[in-house]
């Protein structure tokens, strides 16, 4: 076995018992890794994503192993990802959603989080609309815990995918130029991806208008432009999602949805020869992306969702196994 | 009456050869301070003891939620009082934002029969601006003046209503009460959750800008002037809002400030931790907006340091940043977090925190200043500046323990605190 021993340990909260062992490991946030952890967590990727063009695609790795799903926002993609990759990897997988259980009740997450961990998972993924939270269970339970997704905040596994399909589209990473457009104020993926890009050498430019790109973002490590024409020298222009349903209303951020798409949509025409286009999902076509381009040639979208599922089985995998997958004896055992 | 707490004899004491400094009255040396009844009869000059023991007038606060009526699981007058006793208060007033808000005779009096039963130092309340903390209306401020209100304030909420404040203003010369306010322009604060500037960006949390606190403060002194009223603006946060209010004294405005010690000792940099009691309202601001407070008080802009204590149950803090309340507590530990902080490593000196800390509250608010002079009623902290402890949950009076300095090893003790001459808390 390889080392592993990464990621943060929990966080110690005043007041509360030290924290018992064995030491946990966490994926909270892209600033848990360094870049030799996404080298090798995108490495291990690969291994899997090989393993998927058989035709028994089940690996033994996490056999009797617990993953609890627990999203306190609506998923499809993230939540789907992560629990095919759990089954993928032969774990048993809980699903726990917000609505229909005790959240309904006014149970507060900590308490939820001493529930579930009476189960004694071995990973808590957990989607939540609020800063924190994946912090907060990594404090109440022994679990690992991984950040699917924590209000504005971070979202290191949509960073580390994204990574992963840059990489195999166009050879490298060192050095990029990626853009990335719209509203970046409401944006986890924005601010995890920033971060990530920074850590593995490429160059960021946040382009939008100045509503939604947050004063003081600089320095994270990226350039901000309002004009739409600094996409030209990017290679990769990354379009985020409008997020209408995180608008307050009143609070007018842009004056309608159909100025923005005038202003700052993604079009054939905006785009030059060469440049890629990748969407985090779930897409406002005609809004910030069109349509044509969403479903063209230079759309890396639908390798961004193969590239999560693999990636997702590679963080699980890390996480509670480590070392060098091995594909083939799991190929015989599933 | 504005500051009530049940009726008893003043103590008799000699505090011997701790080193005597009261900067409204000039005095710093090595005395015995004897105390007869609770009043100072003698001041004589002694050899200064090897500790480092240091008498001064006991602190006054003027910015304390008491939680009473309504969340007496967070605190009542008797732990909040006991908490400000343990702190070196000899005086606080509480904010009116209790359920139901103090904004009625009933309420107010209520209270006010309470303390006298309850409270461990004396103990003055505001009660609110408006009706229900809601804008709207005034409160009957003569009647509630009358009956005892220390101060009238919307704590928590600011006062929108350009012309609701107008006549607030014109109103208190009837009252004769000052109005201290909560500066918080809300289509620009919006749903903030912590400053608004790089930290915020990285974190994706929702910011509240320093131009939501000074461009209030800029109507709210222009309206003063106007009525020639005073005014008191509460927990200052920002540069801007130090420049608003220097310059709206340049111009002779009655304008005073507080400022917080948690505004003084962070900054936003903090919030990284996402730890809720770093989370305030104000919030924490940047290095620059820090050393414009230090600045303001340094030049008396800024007149007095006021705790805002704010006791919050656990379970309300133990939760995602963005869904915990906004406060922490701050009696026990505002002297030692200020001397730690900023007076042992030369950002600010003892006198003038010692000032800022009693003498300024109690001038604005039109409070018994504790002065160390013979015939005047014994209004004393004794400090240890050679002390050290660790802030732990089990060690607060308080009933609530949301404090930014949990596990913080802290310099200078209160060893003993005389309120109106007596013996209120002793290490």
């Amino acid at each position: 076995m390889t080392e592993t021993v990464h990621l943060r340990a929990a966080p110690e909260l005043p007041g509360e018992p030290p924290p018992p062992a064995p030491s946990r490991r966490h994926l909270l946030g892209v600033s848990d890794l360094d870049r030799d952890d996404v080298e090798r967590l995108l490495g291990t990727a690969a291994s899997i994503a090989r393993s998927l063009d058989r035709e028994v695609k089940k690996l033994p790795a996490l056999r009797g192993r617990l993953v609890v799903n627990l999203f306190y926002e609506s998923s499809t993609r993230t939540l789907s990802s992560f629990d095919l990759a759990a089954k993928r990897l032969s774990a048993d997988t809980m699903a726990v959603r917000s609505s229909g259980s005790s959240v309904d009740k006014g149970e507060s997450l900590r308490d939820t989080s001493l529930t579930l961990g009476e189960y004694d998972p071995d990973v808590i993924v957990i989607r939540h609309p609020h800063i924190g939270a994946p912090q907060l269970v990594a404090a109440a339970t022994r679990a690992h815990v991984v950040n699917a997704g924590d209000g504005k905040h971070q979202h290191p596994t949509q960073a580390l995918l994204d990574l992963y399909t840059m990489r195999e589209a166009l050879g490298r990473l060192d050095g990029l130029h990626v853009a990335i457009v719209g509203d970046v104020l409401h944006s986890r993926v924005a601010r995890s991806l920033i971060e990530a890009l920074a850590l593995v050498g490429a160059r960021t430019t946040l382009v939008g208008p100045p509503t939604l790109v947050p004063r003081g973002i600089e320095h994270m490590g990226c350039e901000v432009s309002s004009e739409i024409e600094t996409i030209g020298s990017a290679d990769v222009v990354y379009v985020l999602r409008m997020q209408r349903e995180r608008m307050l209303a009143g609070a007018a951020y842009v004056p309608s949805l159909r100025e923005y798409a005038a202003e700052w949509g993604i079009t054939a025409q905006r785009l030059r020869r060469g440049q890629l286009v990748m969407h985090p999902g779930p897409m406002n076509r005609g809004v910030e992306i069109d349509p044509q381009v969403a479903d063209s040639d230079v759309s890396l979208i639908t390798e961004q969702v193969r590239s999560g599922l693999v990636v997702r089985m590679a963080v699980l995998y890390d996480l509670l196994a480590g070392g060098p997958i091995d594909v083939a004896r799991g190929l015989e055992v599933a | 009456m504005t500051l009530v707490w049940p009726d008893a004899p003043g103590d008799s004491l000699t505090i011997r050869g701790a080193r005597v400094i009261d900067p409204s009255s000039d005095l710093d040396g090595a005395f015995d301070v004897t105390i007869e009844d609770g009043i100072i009869i003698a001041i004589d000059p002694a050899a200064e003891s090897a500790r480092g023991l240091v008498l001064a007038p006991a602190f006054v606060d003027p910015h304390v939620h008491l939680r009473v009526p309504g969340r007496e699981d967070e605190e009542t007058i008797a732990s909040g009082t006991a908490a400000a006793a343990a702190g070196g208060y000899c005086a606080i007033l509480a904010m009116p934002n209790t359920d139901p808000v103090v904004d009625s005779a009933a309420v107010l009096g209520a209270l006010i029969e309470r303390a006298r039963e309850d409270a461990v130092i004396p103990t003055g309340f505001m009660a609110s601006i408006s009706k229900g903390l809601e804008g709207q209306e005034l409160t009957e401020m003569a009647e509630l003046a009358r009956l005892g209100a220390a101060a009238f304030t919307d704590d928590g909420h600011p006062v929108v209503s350009a012309g609701l404040m107008q006549r607030a203003l014109q109103y208190s010369a009837v009252t004769g009460r000052l109005l201290a306010l909560h500066e918080e322009e809300p289509t620009l604060s919006r749903d903030g959750q912590m400053h608004d500037g790089a930290v915020s960006a990285e974190l994706g949390l929702a910011g509240w800008p320093s131009v939501a606190e000074s461009v209030m403060i800029g109507r709210d002194c222009d309206l003063a002037a106007y009525e020639q009223r005073p005014l008191h603006i509460m927990h200052l946060s920002a540069r801007e809002s130090v420049t608003a209010v220097r310059a709206a004294q340049a111009r002779g405005v009655a304008v005073s400030a507080e400022v917080s010690p948690h505004h003084l000792c962070l900054t936003d940099d903090t919030v990284r931790t996402l730890d809720t009691n770093r989370k305030m309202n104000p919030p924490l601001r940047s290095e620059d907006d820090r050393l414009a407070l230090l600045d303001g008080l340094r030049d008396g802009t800024i007149a007095c340091i006021a705790t805002d204590h704010a006791p919050h149950a656990r379970h309300e803090k133990d939760a995602p940043f963005e869904e915990a309340p906004f406060g922490v507590t701050g009696l026990e530990t505002a002297f030692a977090a200020i001397y730690t902080h900023l007076v042992e490593p030369g950002e600010l000196d003892l006198g003038l925190v010692l000032e800022r800390m009693s003498a300024g509250p109690a001038r604005i608010f039109g409070l018994p200043v504790p002065r160390i002079e013979v015939g005047e009623s014994a209004n004393l902290v004794l400090l240890d500046l050679d002390a050290t402890w660790t802030v732990t949950e089990g060690g607060f009076a308080s009933k609530s323990v949301n404090s930014w300095l949990l596990g913080e090893t802290l310099t200078g003790t209160v060893v003993k605190t005389i309120a109106d001459g007596r013996v209120v808390h002793a290490a």
